[in-house]
């Protein structure tokens, strides 16, 4: 090919690559969703174009493994979408960089929204600096999904209710299983277990409008050490979730009786079990640590919100969407698409929910969740948490020294927090 | 041979530049070095000015938040054990699986050249086919290959009685698996190197051992060996090179550092802590310790191989 | 035939090598063909029991994988046909031309080629983002056109081209233009190919670079969808093969091709340490 040749070849490559698309009338949305709800978001999106003809969405999935990453990237780098599926604990970062819009007028304007219709823990998340910045799409929380039979045979037909009784029943359990089997499967690089414990004695992880670490509290040393006890005791395993190679195989073997996990897991034991498993398991909700402590415990508020950036150009059309997709027989449908449970009670009033027995556990929790601390630095700290905590479970170290070193290190990633905080650069939202 | 000999030598009789040509040559060379200026070596300098600020999410809200913490992240750095854990796997990649791609790639070249070898070229696409590849892609399927239960490799190891082995899940095998992947995927491009340079060795050095007497190991170490050494060297240095920057494999095959940080390097924590907790400044020093670093064991290795030579 | 026990036991681990180098590779296409949940039996099979390409199709549908392809090719052939160009340039006038600080300049980028390109990438990733470039073509175009390894590699060649060539021609008038073009460029032929061969395949295989900086997945290259497959549907072997067949066979095929230029290549960067 000549130089003349490769100049045009150049010019053709440069105007391909500069070009835009064309006004049509018509208004694309574009939509990141997560991993599954991704795929099967799109099923529910031809329902609402219909009902709003000028809208055209575009879903991008996004997988949950680098979503995080790449919603930061694109905070940075300017190309976010107009709307967004987040994980409600990065609401905090989000706000902090100035990224979303605030939805309280729209809410207080809305005739599908309703904040009351919302279980309350989960609603709280999605606020930050008293104003709310997103909307609720589904619920996570963790729960005991545990074997009936194992638990009967130890002499316990009914789940525990409180932690001496879980603790009896995972030592029977133990007994009968014998060397190489355990009672609970907790797998050592999660933090949610023991965030959840924590919790349940109403500890509060962060001190000081969450400016240090709290982990050294009575309430979190005492979970910690129950915790770090189960290891130790013998009754759970100290796996790392790399280390566990099939769970719901091992689940039906019989090598732990308890598992702590969330709602996605209700499909995947129903289809992944063995059929003759099936009548053998069952969820239950958090138990409580004592007689005093109301039950069920404390659990988590996860899940998914909904959030618009600032950046998009058409706010009003996001709107209609986000209310479309928080109708309460919208989500009951997303709930049987993918099995996430919904976040307003109202859906849950639905036959398909309303007479599922293994969910039954879930509303039940649902109402005692607790959301995380609202830092933008959660994502790393809650990492610190299972990090500390492993040298302690493997018998290296005391539960005080780990924790020691916990505090110290969270109170180095909060270091920043704290000077911007303290109005030396009052430059933070 | 220093770089300026290097760059030198081609002046062949000194003659003065037409001023037309001099012209010429900076709009040559012009395009070029503008690109690499732009966007790597300015990157890098201001990579080194990024280490030595605590830039982070905040800042990213407001510039006004950033502050110059001088050599902060450094002394953090050398106090963090997750940076000393990185930097333990990452020479452990290094100095073992270093070695290990170098005489993998040695015995091929040597196999490969030698004179009894029929259609040396099918095997040498054969041994170059992995380098070729997209880690990511040949990642997926040594993932599926080292499956404690579906995997080929367990599958072989068992019908030799060598029971089951959860390669990417314990802790102990973990990085060793990492290993072969790369020997694997790399001995490829050396050999092909190393290869070049048998061929450059004259063969009457190899007649004239042979007259007198000395076998096919003898040959090796004698001839084939000191003859090779500075490409040998050259390959050497560009593996351990290579290797210190190890972050690919452990990205796409382990799940970024898994399990429980036996395979994460120090490429790797510099992308975690950069991209996924947004500590940009302290991701940056960790950078240049690696850069370091490298200099460092390039510079040894060149040191004892020409302390060698002497 | 000479020492015929050498040989055979030579040629014997030359096979058994060669077969356990590819064996990954064909496994790949194997279990790409088998139908699915079969590669996760216990033991895992070798032949698929039946041929399909559902997962082909499945992909084509599902990742948009026509656009996903097109991204990559157009990437790695504007990368290479700009690099393969600057670097010629810029190559022949370190190797040919005379200009103040010649000497000095290239020393100073062979220097820098032990500098760490990880080095750069946030910063990069921040300058990207000042130019408005994140999540455009550009922002993977801009950074490869150049580098000093292609420098090096043209300069080391053009090197033998006889000066009194170049004299001759600029005698009779020739601007410097058409001596390049005319004189030098065929004359590097050879080298400009192996170039083109590692740009391209360099550009096609990366994979860090475009995940960071392609936020859209509309412009996603191969690898970098094929890692977001790989984040969710694990449990889906053999899709997940047909997506690494997809991403490795066309580079495959063009090196198997072009094979002889890309060692010769490789050949001429070392051997003149």
């Amino acid at each position: 090919m000549s130089g003349r040749d490769w100049l045009m070849a150049t010019a053709l490559a440069a105007s391909l690559v500069s070009c835009e698309p064309r006004d049509t009338g018509v208004v694309t949305l574009r939509f990141w969703a997560l991993g599954r709800e991704g795929e099967v978001v799109k099923d529910l999106v031809p329902e609402f174009e219909r009902r709003n003809p000028g809208i055209h969405v575009d879903v991008q999935q996004i997988p949950f493994l680098n979503a995080h990453e790449k919603l930061l990237t694109s905070c940075v780098g300017g190309t976010t979408p107009d709307l967004a599926q987040v994980g409600n604990t990065w609401i905090p970062e989000l706000t902090s960089l100035g990224a979303i819009a605030p939805l309280d007028e729209r809410v207080r304007g809305s005739a599908t929204i309703a904040p009351t219709d919302y279980f309350p823990g989960i609603w709280d998340t999605n606020v930050a600096g008293g104003a709310l910045y997103g909307i609720p799409w589904y619920v996570d929380t963790r729960l005991l999904f545990y074997r009936t039979d194992l638990l009967a045979e130890a002499g316990f037909p009914e789940p525990p209710r409180t932690w001496s009784q879980w603790l009896e029943a995972m030592r029977r359990i133990k007994a009968r299983q014998g060397p190489g089997r355990f009672a609970i499967l907790l797998p050592v690089d999660e933090h949610e277990q023991p965030v959840i414990l924590g919790r349940e004695l109403g500890a509060g992880l962060l001190r000081d409008g969450d400016r240090y670490g709290d982990f050294r509290s009575p309430a979190f040393r005492q979970a910690a050490s129950f915790y770090v006890g189960l290891f130790r005791g013998g009754l759970a395993p100290a796996w790392s979730n790399s280390q566990v190679t099939n769970v719901y195989q091992q689940f039906a073997a019989g090598d732990f009786a308890f598992f702590i996990t969330g709602p996605w897991n209700v499909g995947e034991f129903r289809r992944r079990l063995p059929p003759a498993m099936q009548g053998k398991w069952k969820t239950a909700p958090m138990p409580a640590p004592d007689g005093s402590h109301h039950w069920p415990g404390v659990s988590v508020a996860g899940g998914a919100s909904l959030v618009l950036f600032r950046a998009s150009r058409h706010p009003e059309e996001v709107w209609k969407l986000v209310e479309f997709l928080s109708e309460p027989a919208v989500q009951v449908r997303f709930h049987g698409l993918t099995g996430d449970l919904p976040p307003r009670a109202s859906a849950w009033g639905f036959p398909s929910l309303a007479g599922d027995a293994q969910t039954a556990a879930f509303r039940a929790q649902l109402e005692q969740v607790a959301p995380a601390p609202k830092v933008p630095e959660w994502e790393e700290i809650s990492v610190q948490i299972w990090q500390s905590l492993e040298p302690a479970i493997r018998g290296r170290e005391s539960v005080d020294d780990a924790l020691a070193d916990l505090d110290e290190r969270v109170d180095r990633i909060l270091a920043k927090r704290r000077e911007v905080l303290a109005g030396r650069r009052a430059h933070v939202r | 041979m220093s770089a300026e000999a290097m760059a030198g030598s081609s002046i062949a009789a000194p003659r003065r530049a037409l001023p037309s040509e001099v012209r010429a040559a900076w709009l040559f060379v012009g395009p070029g070095l503008a690109i690499i200026f732009l966007f790597f070596l300015l990157p890098i300098a201001a990579a080194l000015l990024l280490s030595l600020t605590d830039f982070d999410l905040y800042a990213v809200a407001d510039w006004r938040n950033l502050r110059l913490v001088g050599f902060e992240n450094y002394s953090h750095l050398l106090r963090d054990p997750l940076f000393w854990k990185a930097m333990r796997n990452t020479v452990y990649f290094v100095l073992v699986g270093g070695p290990l791609t170098v005489v993998v790639s040695l015995a091929a070249a040597l196999m490969i050249s030698s004179r009894l070898t029929r259609f040396p070229g099918i095997f040498r696409t054969a041994y170059f086919a992995p380098a070729v590849t997209t880690l990511v892609a040949v990642a997926t399927v040594w993932r599926y290959l080292y499956h404690p239960r579906f995997g080929l490799l367990n599958h072989a190891l068992g019908m030799i009685g060598i029971s089951p082995i959860d390669w990417l899940g314990d802790t102990r095998w973990a990085m060793p698996a990492i290993i072969l992947l790369s020997i694997w995927k790399n001995f490829g491009a050396n050999m092909i190197i190393l290869a070049a340079g048998l061929q450059s060795i004259p063969e009457p050095l190899y007649e004239a051992a042979r007259l007198e007497g000395a076998g096919w190991w003898r040959q090796l170490r004698d001839v084939t060996l000191p003859m090779l050494a500075p490409t040998f060297l050259f390959v050497a240095v560009m593996t351990c090179i290579g290797y210190f920057q190890l972050f690919a494999e452990p990205f796409v095959l382990t799940r970024q550092g898994e399990p429980l940080n036996s395979t994460l390097s120090v490429a790797l924590l510099m992308y975690k802590q950069g991209f996924r907790f947004w500590h940009m400044g302290y991701a940056a020093a960790i950078a240049f310790v690696l850069f370091v670093v490298i200099l460092a064991a390039t510079t040894l290795q060149v040191r004892l191989a020409k302390r060698g030579e002497a | 035939m000479k020492r015929p026990v050498a040989t055979f036991f030579l040629h014997a681990a030359l096979i058994v090598t060669a077969l356990l180098t590819i064996l990954p590779l064909v496994w790949m296409i194997m279990a790409s063909l088998m139908p699915a949940g079969e590669a996760s039996s216990e033991p895992p099979p070798f032949f698929p029991s039946h041929v399909t390409f559902e997962h082909y199709r499945e992909l084509f549908v599902r990742l948009n994988l026509g656009r996903v392809l097109f991204n990559s090719a157009f990437l790695a052939t504007a990368v290479t046909v700009l690099s393969v160009l600057l670097n010629a340039m810029a190559g022949y006038a370190f190797a040919k031309l005379r200009f103040p600080g010649r000497g000095r300049i290239f020393g100073f980028l062979l220097g820098a080629l032990v500098l760490p390109s990880q080095v750069a990438i946030l910063p990069l990733f921040l300058l990207m983002r000042q130019l408005g470039l994140i999540s455009s073509y550009w922002g993977v175009i801009l950074p490869g056109m150049a580098t000093i390894f292609g420098i090096f590699l043209v300069r080391q060649y053009a090197l033998s081209i006889p000066d009194e060539l170049l004299d001759a021609a600029r005698i009779d008038g020739a601007s410097e233009a058409r001596i390049f073009a005319g004189i030098i460029l065929p004359l590097c032929r050879p080298i400009l190919i192996t170039l083109a061969i590692f740009t391209f395949l360099g550009t096609w295989n990366d994979f860090f670079w475009p995940l960071v900086v392609l936020t859209d997945d509309a412009k996603y290259t191969l690898p970098v969808a094929l890692a977001n497959l790989f984040g969710e549907h694990v449990q889906d072997t053999e899709m997940m093969m047909a997506g690494s067949v997809l991403t490795v066979m066309p580079v495959l095929l063009l090196f198997l091709f072009l094979q002889r230029h890309y060692v010769q290549g490789l050949l001429m960067g070392s051997v003149k340490e």
